[in-house]
């Protein structure tokens, strides 16, 4: 009975404080302008069902592609066990669903296959990070925290994973013995093989069955809690992200209406523009950003695949796409920390770029799309680019000379090169 | 295969004034009017819609820059001023279809000049060349042979990944009895010339690589004769690598339009 009340604490409490930090996730991502992401319902699900849950975009890479979905498919199954765990550990019962036998025993054991894929996936992963170094998942920004985060969680996911297994080995032992309250219900075509190296006494099995339930148990629940301090929240934001995804053709950039108003006001007088929201072109901050680049940034689980492919970064620039999504998730949280303090978040002299993102960053950018492309879960570097580019030259007038150049050119000549529209036809001249 | 042109480009001020309308504008772009090397890609879609006699016309001074680079530089001032009295000249023209010579023009009018009250139906250059295929009216006949030649095209981002449109400059290379070959880096995957997002007019970042090089040289792995392009700043790029990696002698960089007019004598 005890055990029952602590467990039913442990869980409230664990789903209480994720709900806490997830709201705070959410006013965060709130923060940002608003964007119209509504239309087409019907293409926005289609989307998210083909690109969150049938990872289509993943297999560019089979290999990695493979292991994720296993992984994946590992993470989504296996939860139904925890169904079971709950209602065991809300009642005291074991093995609730024991009752389902050869349909139960398919389940169990089809987990502990999964069990086996995960434990097995996440090692080869943890090689390819750690042993290989493959460069994708090296660069300034993956150094520290963004390195240890990502090792913590697949050695979480391995911990999981050797609990889930060893205490179906050891039930599986006491369920042998005829041990009571140990019904006999599942099969374990992987524990099995785990059966000799435990110990054969009845009290200690008994505490290693009931020692890996809780560590199962509650390593989930604080896996939970870690996911808004981690890049591991994609498993949750992949599918809004995907749904909100951009639809349009990628060469497209927006058309900024407050810049519409102003352009129509100064080619027709009589034209008389709608107030004017406050606010700047592009952005210095993340709240001149809009809802749906912050919750790009929160999504963003630094895969790398962009930065792999972005011209710039391969030919050794400083640009890389995963940073100006991990700065920008940075400096986020940043104001939102600020925001619980004082209430005000933006008072503390720093802004999105210069703080975090450099100009050199955003000048590199040759707005090719390729890292748009590439992203398995359709984030879009390159639109937060373009805002700071924005500002930079429509706020500050900071470009380089040569863009400035480019520009007065196009003014002057309808043209970015030195040349006379007189001229323009010059070409057809015939011989 | 004189350069010049031994036909008059009809402009649309012309046009109107005899009371006639073009089937399709022909939008040079700042590239095609003013570079020299992009004039010889502009002259070629001339010599193609003049030799499959569709009725069309050129803006000449009339035509302005799309705001292109403009736009993607940041500056949606200029952008949308360039827009807007681009828009005004078609629709004082009531143009219906747009046919471009480049992709940043192509991917500018078509997608971003609707929102501005610009709506018309675009197409790039090798659409046009692929319709007029399917259609027959231009072959691979009469002029330069490129049979069994080696030929990689270079997807432009603002064509590729940009418009999906992968398949209409291959069509144009296949009707050659050529031999394509890819790069490893082709299609939605294609990288960039380096020259996107207005890169073309400022000089790169610190580096240890300038992108066309890196490009150029997966290019060259694939031992081509022919470097295909379907953009007038590819082209820059494109024959710049060529020339620095000294290969200048032996490969050559053409637009889809300068292999479809030559393929056809024109």
């Amino acid at each position: 009975m005890v055990l029952q009340i602590l467990f039913i604490a442990i869980t409230l409490a664990a789903v209480a404080l994720f709900s806490y930090n997830l709201k705070k996730v959410i006013r965060n991502i709130r923060i940002g302008k608003a964007a119209d992401r509504t239309d087409q319902p019907q293409k926005r699900f289609m989307t998210m069902v083909k690109v969150a849950l049938g990872q289509t975009k993943m297999f560019f890479r089979p290999v990695p592609a493979f292991l994720h979905l296993i992984v994946y498919a590992g993470f989504v199954i296996i939860n139904i066990e925890v169904l079971e765990i709950m209602i065991d550990g809300i009642f005291g019962t074991h093995r609730i669903f024991g009752g389902l036998g050869p349909i139960y025993n398919f389940l169990i054991g089809s987990f502990e296959i999964l069990a086996l894929g995960v434990w097995l996936g996440c090692a080869v992963f943890l090689i390819r990070r750690n042993v290989l170094k493959l460069k994708r998942f090296s660069g300034v920004e993956m150094k520290g925290w963004p390195k240890s985060d990502a090792n913590y969680i697949l050695i979480t996911e391995i911990l999981l994973m050797t609990a889930f297994l060893l205490m179906n080995a050891a039930d599986a032992k006491l369920q042998a013995m005829g041990a009571s309250h140990y019904t006999v219900a599942g099969s374990f075509p992987v524990s099995q093989y785990l059966m000799n190296l435990l110990p054969n006494s009845e009290g200690a099995l008994i505490a290693i069955e009931r020692g890996c339930w809780w560590f199962h148990i509650i390593g989930i629940l604080a896996f939970l809690n870690y996911l808004p301090y981690s890049k591991h929240f994609h498993i949750l934001f992949a599918f809004p992200n995907t749904y909100f995804s951009n639809l349009e053709p990628k060469g497209e950039f927006s058309n900024m209406q407050s810049v519409t108003n102003e352009v129509k006001a100064m080619l027709d007088p009589s034209f008389s523009p709608p107030e004017a929201e406050p606010g700047r072109f592009g952005a210095k901050d993340v709240n001149d950003l809009s809802w749906v680049n912050l919750m790009n940034a929160y999504t963003c689980t630094e895969c790398g695949r962009c930065t792999s492919v972005c011209p710039a970064n391969i030919t050794g620039k400083l640009l890389s796409p995963r940073k100006i999504m991990m700065d920008t998730r940075d400096r986020l949280e940043e104001v939102g920390k600020n925001i619980d303090k004082t209430g005000n978040g933006f008072e503390d002299g720093k802004s999105l770029i210069d703080s975090y993102i450099s100009r050199e960053e955003i000048w590199a950018c040759t707005s090719c799309n390729a890292c748009t492309e590439a992203c398995p879960i359709n984030i879009d570097p390159l639109a937060i680019i373009t805002e700071l580019r924005r500002f930079a030259v429509m706020e500050e007038s900071q470009a380089p000379a040569s863009i400035n150049a480019m520009l007065g050119n196009i003014e002057n000549n309808g043209a970015p090169w030195k040349y006379s529209p007189t001229d323009r036809l010059n070409w057809a001249k015939k011989s | 295969m004189s350069e010049q042109l031994n036909f008059e480009v009809p402009t649309m001020a012309e046009m109107i004034a005899k009371g006639e309308e073009p089937e399709i504008l022909f939008w040079v772009g700042c590239a095609g009017s003013y570079d020299e090397r992009a004039q010889k890609t502009t002259r070629d879609i001339c010599k193609i819609l003049h030799y499959v006699g569709i009725k069309y016309a050129v803006l000449g001074t009339e035509e302005s820059c799309t705001g292109d680079p403009a736009k993607r530089a940041g500056n949606e001032f200029l952008f949308q001023m360039q827009a807007m009295t681009n828009i005004e000249v078609l629709n004082g023209y009531n143009i219906k279809k747009i046919v471009t010579g480049c992709p940043h023009c192509f991917n500018t009018i078509k997608n971003e000049y609707p929102g501005l009250g610009g709506s018309y139906e675009v197409i790039h250059h090798t659409q046009l060349i692929q319709d007029l295929i399917n259609d027959g009216k231009l072959k691979a006949e009469g002029g330069e042979s490129f049979k069994g030649k080696k030929i990689t095209y270079h997807d432009p981002c603002y064509l590729g990944r940009g418009n999906d449109v992968y398949e209409a400059p291959r069509k144009a290379l296949e009707v050659l009895d050529a031999q394509l070959v890819e790069m490893k880096r082709c299609k939605s995957n294609g990288l960039c010339c380096g020259a996107g997002g207005a890169q073309m007019f400022k000089e790169p970042e610190k580096g240890n690589k300038d992108i066309n090089i890196e490009r150029i040289e997966e290019a060259l792995e694939t031992q081509p004769q022919v470097i295909a392009a379907s953009c007038p700043f590819c082209m820059t790029m494109l024959s710049d690598g060529v020339k620095m990696k000294d290969q200048d002698q032996n490969v050559q960089v053409l637009d889809i339009a300068e292999i479809t007019a030559r393929a056809n004598g024109l």
